[in-house]
């Protein structure tokens, strides 16, 4: 047991973890799911203290619970208490212990003998993940940046849809890029989030070696996910370069004038990632490019930025999908609310998000009324159609 | 007597194969709540949607003669959700709906398992001319439950508890059938809880769940002014507290009175903050109301006994909260998870000897303490609060916050107060103290209403 076990007993389960700033509804994504107290965040705290006190033992179901938490750091957002900014961290901790000791849910497993096995967790070969790049430049010494793909938009047909639109448009801008192709592994952030600390280790450190022998002094990332580790992990395992997200490099580019949109006629609500939003405090640059386009009206979802409601499939659960087969799985709770906005477009900035939320938008029988986009396809289309 | 299986089965039946839990680990976490008291797990975890689901499943539990015990968020700390006898805890969150706001009449019906937090929010964004009395529990507890225990909130100086402002319910009956309490009980209208007709509300609240579970209730609503302040004053003398929560009152300019007292940070130390609360639309009304309430202390100011604190926007901002968080912080003050108070209803002239018992108790039992006092409709009573903060993982020092616990209830109780959402202890102590016939008025209450004693067993039993 760690460092977590002499602290986790703080938590009061108070509730306040529950919800969003202004009470409006439950931000919880497992607790929204499911109900019950034990997959709230207070919940899962006490159950991870009776877990390493031995006042229960191990089951399947605790470690559902355990891996039901998508990590989007809502709890931590919301918690008066001064651990508040433990929270994810002692989750993870505990999934270490599990790891540890061999005690995880199946489908957990398969992700890491995957990621383990292939380079990333879709079990695809490592020799097609450049398949989606249709001739895109291999990073070379004195391109600026490294464009990292990620593993959702390499073999994801919705992320490499994603990846697509950025790399046609970094073209049109004439920022200098490269991508690794096939010599590309797995970033590990959800490695990390799942607590297979040792693969993530060998993943940083691989990652972060490579890009020191290739010259990389600045990275943009396709996926949210990636820049967060990158940017707040990578560093301790040697990494030592600037890292972007690609809303970030798009937004100075729109408001330097380098890129120019056509005119768009749409409604468009956006949905904060929670590895962008809560985990790194970018919540402007992707609205800045949204609000760039002309003829593009952005709404609001009653619940945005740092009250945004998980798409649910952080810490893996794009694969694991522990909160699925529900009319009250988040991604379809969350499709419903920007329906509502009276939106046609649901725009992301993320591949997970694009992908959880396009397959909750067709579930809810939406799919004819709310347009699912990545913000780099909606920004590529309207370049083209200049 | 059928199976557990067969019972899991019936549940399942009832409510879906998604709402109902016989696991381990639901088992666990509903068998306790963050006080002090024993815990003892149920053997299911029920989440009905509707109130035909509800009656479905007490007719099973009075049927099988199951204890059933409906729960809120379980934030009474006194252990009050705590199936002493095992059998089906009914989680009510998934009865969620705010139903209907009459704006005219001043009243919202929501359904059993309604948070505070939900209808804040709600009343703010749809009828912001509207508010209700929200208690300083965290945002999860819910309406109904916090009715039940006869809780206390924002509005409890001008209204009275929190329970008094109910104005309808909606009650499923240990044996299955479904009541109507109040107007809603011969009109579509839910603004009344009792008058004219026989107030039988009173049959179910302050009971904990073991006459019948409440699956709508109304609840009274009041005017939200524009502007909201609050005026600190600080004073070293317990003597005078009681005579300043008076004064107070009697402007009828004050919506809520609150005075807390605790020992650290050492420049608390001695001192009792006194928080009044005041409200307006326009400047001129709040800077009115403020002239009141400053003449009612000038006395005090004059003698140099009370003392007004300037406060800048950032010490107000947490005093201005509703719920208030920096309660809920109490229980990390010993980075331990922990916190648990005795609340005696009493009146305010006992404050003083209630500060000296406190400080006396915590010394004793090297615990930390503090305390919160209430102010309830105009004085003719208070909530003070025997707060012990505790480390969950300190057995020991659990251990000496429960026998300070008790001595501070037995206390209160032998200085004439009423012990607040009591434990099944002070349950006994009280009716130890009651009046025997009005023991047997209970008796007989709950012997005609649960005749097999499924509801919340333990609770207000009369032996």
């Amino acid at each position: 047991m760690q460092k977590y076990v002499s602290q986790i007993h703080r938590c009061f389960r108070c509730g306040y973890c529950k919800f969003p700033t202004d009470y409006s509804s439950f931000n919880c994504p497992s607790y929204r799911r499911f109900r019950f107290d034990s997959y709230s965040t207070g919940g899962r705290l006490w159950l991870i203290y009776a877990w390493s006190k031995g006042e229960i033992e191990w089951s399947e179901h605790l470690a559902e619970i355990l891996y039901a938490c998508t990590t989007c750091k809502n709890c931590t957002e919301q918690c008066p208490m001064k651990f508040a900014p433990d929270i994810v961290d002692w989750i993870v901790e505990a999934r270490n212990d599990m790891v540890e000791k061999g005690k995880i849910p199946p489908r957990v497993a398969r992700f890491f003998e995957a990621v383990y096995g292939y380079g990333n967790p879709f079990k695809q070969l490592r020799s097609a993940r450049a398949a989606w790049a249709n001739g895109t430049k291999r990073y070379a010494s004195g391109d600026e940046y490294l464009l990292y793909v990620g593993c959702l938009g390499s073999y994801d047909e919705n992320g490499q849809k994603m990846a697509r639109s950025l790399v046609d448009i970094l073209n049109a801008s004439g920022i200098s890029f490269g991508i690794l192709g096939e010599e590309e592994d797995c970033c590990g952030n959800e490695i990390y989030m799942l607590g297979e600390a040792g693969l993530f280790q060998n993943l940083a450190e691989k990652n972060s070696q490579k890009f020191k022998e290739l010259g990389v002094s600045k990275v943009v990332t396709l996926c949210p996910h990636g820049y967060n580790t990158m940017k707040n992990n990578y560093p301790a395992s040697g990494g030592n370069f600037e890292v972007y997200h690609y809303t970030q490099i798009l937004s100075d580019l729109i408001q330097k004038n380098k890129i120019k949109p056509s005119r768009a006629k749409a409604k468009v609500t956006y949905q904060d990632s929670c590895f962008l939003g809560r985990y790194n405090n970018i919540y402007d640059e992707p609205r800045q490019i949204l609000q760039g386009i002309p003829g593009i009206e952005l709404v609001e979802m009653e619940r945005n930025r740092k009250d945004a409601f998980c798409c649910g499939g952080g810490s893996g659960n794009f694969v694991t999908d522990l909160l699925a087969g529900s009319v009250d799985s988040p991604a379809r709770i969350r499709a419903r609310e920007a329906y509502e906005t009276g939106a046609d477009t649901l725009a992301v900035a993320c591949p997970s998000c694009l992908t959880m939320l396009t397959d909750a938008a067709k579930a809810e029988d939406l799919d004819d009324k709310l347009v699912v986009k990545d913000i780099s396809q909606i920004l590529k289309e309207l370049l083209s159609a200049r | 007597m059928t199976t557990t299986s067969a019972l899991y089965d019936s549940l399942v039946k009832i409510v879906g194969k998604d709402f109902v839990s016989d696991q381990k680990e639901e088992r666990y976490f509903y068998a306790r709540d963050g006080g002090l008291m024993p815990p003892h797990e149920p053997d299911f975890v029920v989440m009905p949607k509707t109130t035909e689901e509800v009656q479905e499943i007490v007719k099973l539990a009075n049927r099988e003669k199951v204890p059933i015990v409906p729960k809120g968020a379980g934030l009474a700390l006194t252990g009050l959700v705590i199936p002493q006898l095992g059998g089906i805890v009914l989680d009510m969150n998934r009865m969620d709906r705010i139903l209907e706001v009459n704006e005219k009449a001043g009243y919202v019906v929501v359904e059993g398992g309604t948070t505070h937090g939900a209808l804040k929010s709600y009343l703010q964004k749809h009828h912001p001319n509207l508010r209700h009395s929200i208690p300083d529990s965290p945002p999860i507890a819910t309406i109904v439950a916090n009715a039940v225990i006869h809780g206390q909130g924002r509005l409890s100086q001008q209204h009275g508890f929190n329970s008094d402002m109910v104005s309808s319910l909606e009650v499923v009956l240990p044996t299955g059938e479904l009541c109507r309490i109040g107007s809603c009980s011969v009109s579509s209208y839910w603004f009344s809880k009792g008058p004219p007709l026989p107030d039988l509300s009173g049959l179910f609240l302050g009971w904990f769940g073991t006459t019948g579970i409440i699956t709508k209730l109304g609840l009274k609503l009041y005017p939200c002014k524009k502007m909201r302040d609050v005026m600190l004053f600080l004073t070293d003398k317990a003597e005078l507290v009681p005579d300043i929560m008076l004064r107070l009152s009697h402007t009828e300019m004050v919506e809520d009175v609150v005075v807390s007292a605790q020992p650290l940070p050492l420049r608390f130390r001695g001192t009792f903050w006194i928080m009044a609360y005041i409200t307006g639309d326009s400047d001129e009304e709040l800077e009115f109301k403020r002239k009141m309430v400053w003449d009612a202390l000038w006395e005090y100011f004059e003698s140099r006994d009370v003392g007004l604190l300037s406060t800048s926007p950032e010490m107000k901002a947490p005093l201005m909260s509703m719920p208030s968080k920096d309660l809920t912080r109490f229980a990390d003050v010993s980075k331990g998870g922990g916190f648990q108070y005795a609340g005696p209803i009493t009146p305010i002239e006992k404050f003083p000897a209630f500060i000296r018992k406190l400080e006396e108790v915590a010394t004793k039992y090297n615990v930390f303490y503090a305390s919160t006092a209430r102010l309830i409709d105009a004085g003719h009573c208070m909530m003070f609060s025997f707060s012990f903060s505790f480390n969950r993982a300190n057995s020991d020092e659990m251990a000496r916050a429960k026998k300070a616990l008790d001595e501070c209830s037995k206390f209160a109780l032998e200085e004439g107060g009423v012990l607040w959402k009591a434990d099944i202890y002070e349950q006994r102590l009280l009716m130890d103290k009651m009046d025997p016939n009005t023991l047997v008025l209970m008796k007989k209450i709950k012997q005609l209403l649960d005749p097999n004693g499924i509801m919340n067993p333990g609770n207000w039993e009369v032996k």
